[in-house]
């Protein structure tokens, strides 16, 4: 290779010839498989420049002359998907509400597929699990303001409530402070009787039977003589141990003074008929369903 | 005690450098004892890697039958009568520490056992070898061969061998894949080109693999390769019988002829005539008169080499043998030979292996065979319901190991009156749900269960217990119930 022979008396082997200050450098060079291997690489990124998008340009980026892409191959994975699963949630789609939880398995695609629909589109108000938050029903619990079958929560789900939908639900929780139906000493003291008839001590200086009687003249009509609630109008039972929005006096006069109006939209639009199927049979399964 | 001598570093140095260019090792064929007992073994490990994904297991209907089958689509592995779940694994660790254990114990007795006899490596070289040797002959004709020029009957030699190679190679990776589904459909599938393209990844993987290393690589593998020489050899103590050059006899060596006329002239001369059929016989190409050395996976070869040569001379036989330096200063200070297989060592590792083995043992009789998991809802923990009461949720995971459909029952302590409800099953009878479990699977339930509120505590300690109604067997896991 080299003309200079010069060997390291050392080491016995050859050097390059340089020497720097009296050091000279040994004649070590990589194995060729090592160096043919780099040139490999070399070659191999050249040709992965040309073949797959590699150099970003202003505005875009060199295709490359396969023309891939990544989200197009998302698409197609998830167009396989849906062929791997059109069929079973046919079936889902094609299954009577009542017949699915005594299916086994079209239970398990449901509680599967109603899981996964639930975290993206309702987990936001009603939670990862559906425990709810104040104002949202925990739809864990026995308790449905709009009833708690699975017609009855497939119609919810579907239409909404207060959405605007014309098969929504509706029904307002007055404002009785703000538009002065009540004077503020009336509604504390029907405020205690609510709260009394849950089991919670009302203050002792409260008035109960004048409560009961600005109940049965202002709220009875909707939430009935004994306050046990109206699923056709969604007024809750105030008899039992569930309070969407608290329990406590100063959220109870609150709720009374300037009433409530909670939404929820309408996911017939956006859901196709058996995934609402799927999110019906999941929160029904939840533990409160009737 | 006597003390092995150990080389000074600048004697070391002398030994060869760390790596050296390869130099082709053509081993001499050799007959004796070694070399039959090698014969004999490479015949039962090859036949029980050929062979085993063949025997058949009857397990019932449905089951598959095949004695040793690792079913990965379905999570399950057979060997004979023990059938064993993904959650099982860890009786595999106790096989390897059986295995390692039995390793240790083998050395302790014997030194490198395993590289000479039984390492895959050492028994698919030795094949390879016997195939070069039927196709090109012995030593001297391979030599001769390698060296001369290429000729046609020369060209379809090299092929002959190659391609037996590979049709032994293929086989190999052939095997391999039986153990993995059922052999005969296998090997039928195999042969009509059906077979799933897994298949024919492993069995191209594993072609190459021993093609390579075995026709190729050969002791490259064991000098380079393999981290058990240096394991076994940091494993053997003075004790363990190691093939060995009895120096004590052998030296000064010389030629028959120069032997004959120094002994005439009362020269000490020993018995080793300098004949070099041990180095000619060895697959890793070493001088076993060096001593004990890194490269020698002692298969004993040299011994038979040695003692056909002995024989011819009319000299005792063994001069090369199993032996240790020990007894070999022993002998030089006229001292009898002592050989002590018993030894702390020897004990100790017997009564881990036991040990160990018993361990094993009993799990496996003692497997439960109906199990149960629990998994308590997180999100929420603790619901309250419309009369106060509280009620938890979880994820019950069922697991029926047996071969039939069974029925269990479901209870629950911990709680007051808890009421259970277990999601999408009907009770069979009031407040004790009773599901089927299908066989040789896992259910998957959801359970509620709802209990009055106890203000003064937040969490209560809860069982659950599943009952075999048919067989009586019982499976319980514990988790709690929260307050909200």
């Amino acid at each position: 290779m080299t003309e200079h022979k010069d060997i390291d008396a050392v080491s016995g082997t050859a050097t390059t010839g340089h020497a720097w200050d009296g050091i000279k450098e040994l004649n070590t060079p990589l194995p060729r498989w090592w160096v043919l291997t780099f040139y490999a690489t070399i070659i191999w990124a050249i040709g992965y420049w040309v073949v797959y998008p590699a150099w970003p340009l202003i505005s875009g980026y060199t295709a490359g002359v396969f023309n891939y892409s990544t989200r197009a191959d998302v698409a197609v994975e998830l167009g396989n998907l849906e062929k791997i699963r059109g069929a079973k949630m046919v079936s889902l789609g094609a299954a009577p509400l009542a017949e699915i939880e005594k299916d086994p398995a079209l239970l398990a695609l449901a509680r599967a597929r109603g899981k996964v629909v639930f975290g993206d589109n309702c987990a936001p108000c009603h939670g990862s699990g559906g425990a709810g938050a104040k104002g949202y029903p925990n739809l864990n619990d026995d308790e449905w303001l709009w009833g708690g079958s699975l017609d009855q929560i497939m119609q919810t789900i579907e239409f909404g409530v207060r959405s605007g939908h014309a098969k929504g639900h509706e029904g307002n929780m007055l404002a009785f402070g703000k538009d002065g139906i009540l004077k503020r000493d009336e509604i504390a003291t029907v405020a205690n009787y609510v709260r009394s008839l849950s089991g919670l001590p009302p203050r002792k200086d409260a008035d109960l039977a004048a409560g009961q009687k600005i109940f049965a003249e202002n709220c009875a009509s909707c939430h009935g003589d004994l306050g046990k609630g109206n699923i056709d109008m969604g007024a809750p039972n105030l008899t039992d141990k569930i309070w969407l929005y608290g329990s406590d006096e100063a959220t109870v006069i609150e709720t009374i003074t300037n009433g409530r109006a909670g939404v929820m939209p309408a996911w017939g639009g956006r859901l196709d008929p058996a995934t609402i199927k799927a999110i019906t049979v999941y929160v029904h399964s939840l533990g409160g369903g009737r | 005690m006597n003390k092995i001598v150990v080389p000074t570093v600048d004697e070391a140095d002398q030994e060869g450098p760390l790596y050296e260019a390869h130099k082709k090792v053509y081993p001499q064929a050799v007959s004796g004892t070694f070399r039959s007992i090698k014969w004999k073994l490479m015949a039962i490990c090859l036949g029980i890697y050929y062979l085993l994904p063949f025997v058949r297991w009857n397990r019932g209907l449905g089951a598959p039958n095949q004695a040793v089958l690792v079913d990965l689509p379905n999570s399950r592995f057979y060997f004979f009568f023990i059938e064993l779940w993904p959650q099982e694994v860890y009786y595999f660790t106790g096989l390897l520490i059986v295995a390692a254990l039995t390793l240790f114990l083998m050395n302790a007795i014997g030194g490198r056992i395993w590289c000479g006899y039984l390492c895959p490596q050492t028994v698919w070289t030795d094949l390879f070898y016997a195939v070069e040797r039927l196709v090109e002959g012995d030593r001297r004709t391979r030599m001769k061969k390698d060296a001369a020029d290429i000729t046609l009957q020369r060209f379809f030699e090299i092929t002959a061998k190659h391609s037996i190679w590979l049709m032994i190679a293929w086989w190999t990776g052939g095997a391999w894949v039986l153990y993995f589904n059922d052999a005969p459909t296998l090997v039928g599938q195999l042969l009509t080109f059906k077979a799933p393209m897994i298949a024919y990844i492993w069995i191209a993987i594993l072609t190459c693999t021993t093609y390579i290393l075995a026709g190729f690589m050969r002791e490259q593998v064991c000098v380079y390769m393999c981290p058990w020489p240096r394991i076994q050899a940091a494993l053997t103590d003075e004790w363990a019988l190691n093939v060995t050059y009895k120096y004590d006899r052998g030296e000064k060596r010389t030629s028959l002829k120069k032997a004959r006329d120094l002994r005439a002239l009362g020269e000490p001369v020993g018995d080793c005539i300098d004949c070099y059929q041990c180095v000619a016989v060895c697959p890793t190409g070493i001088d076993i008169r060096d001593g004990a050395q890194l490269a020698c996976i002692q298969c004993g070869l040299c011994i038979d080499a040695c003692d056909t040569v002995m024989t011819k001379i009319g000299m005792p036989t063994r001069l090369i043998g199993y032996d240790n330096d020990i007894n070999i200063q022993r002998r030089q200070v006229g001292k009898p030979e002592i050989y002590r297989l018993i030894r702390p060592r020897t004990i100790a590792y017997t009564a881990l292996i036991a040990g160990v083995g018993a361990v094993m043992l009993y799990a496996l009789l003692t497997r439960t065979l109906l199990d149960i998991n629990v998994l308590h809802d997180r999100n929420p923990v603790a619901v309250r319901l419309s009369d106060g009461s509280i009620r938890n949720g979880y994820t019950l995971r069922l697991l029926n190991k047996r071969g039939f459909d069974r029925t269990v029952a479901i209870d629950v302590d911990g709680v007051s009156n808890p009421t259970l409800h277990v999601v999408g099953i009907d009770s069979i009878t009031q407040d004790r749900p009773a599901i089927v479990l299908g066989r040789d699977q896992t259910t998957e339930l959801r359970v509620l269960v709802t209990a009055a509120a106890d203000e003064t505590q937040k969490s209560v300690p809860l069982k659950f217990r599943i009952t075999d109604i048919g067989l009586g067997e019982v499976a319980s896991a514990t988790d709690n119930f929260v307050m909200p």
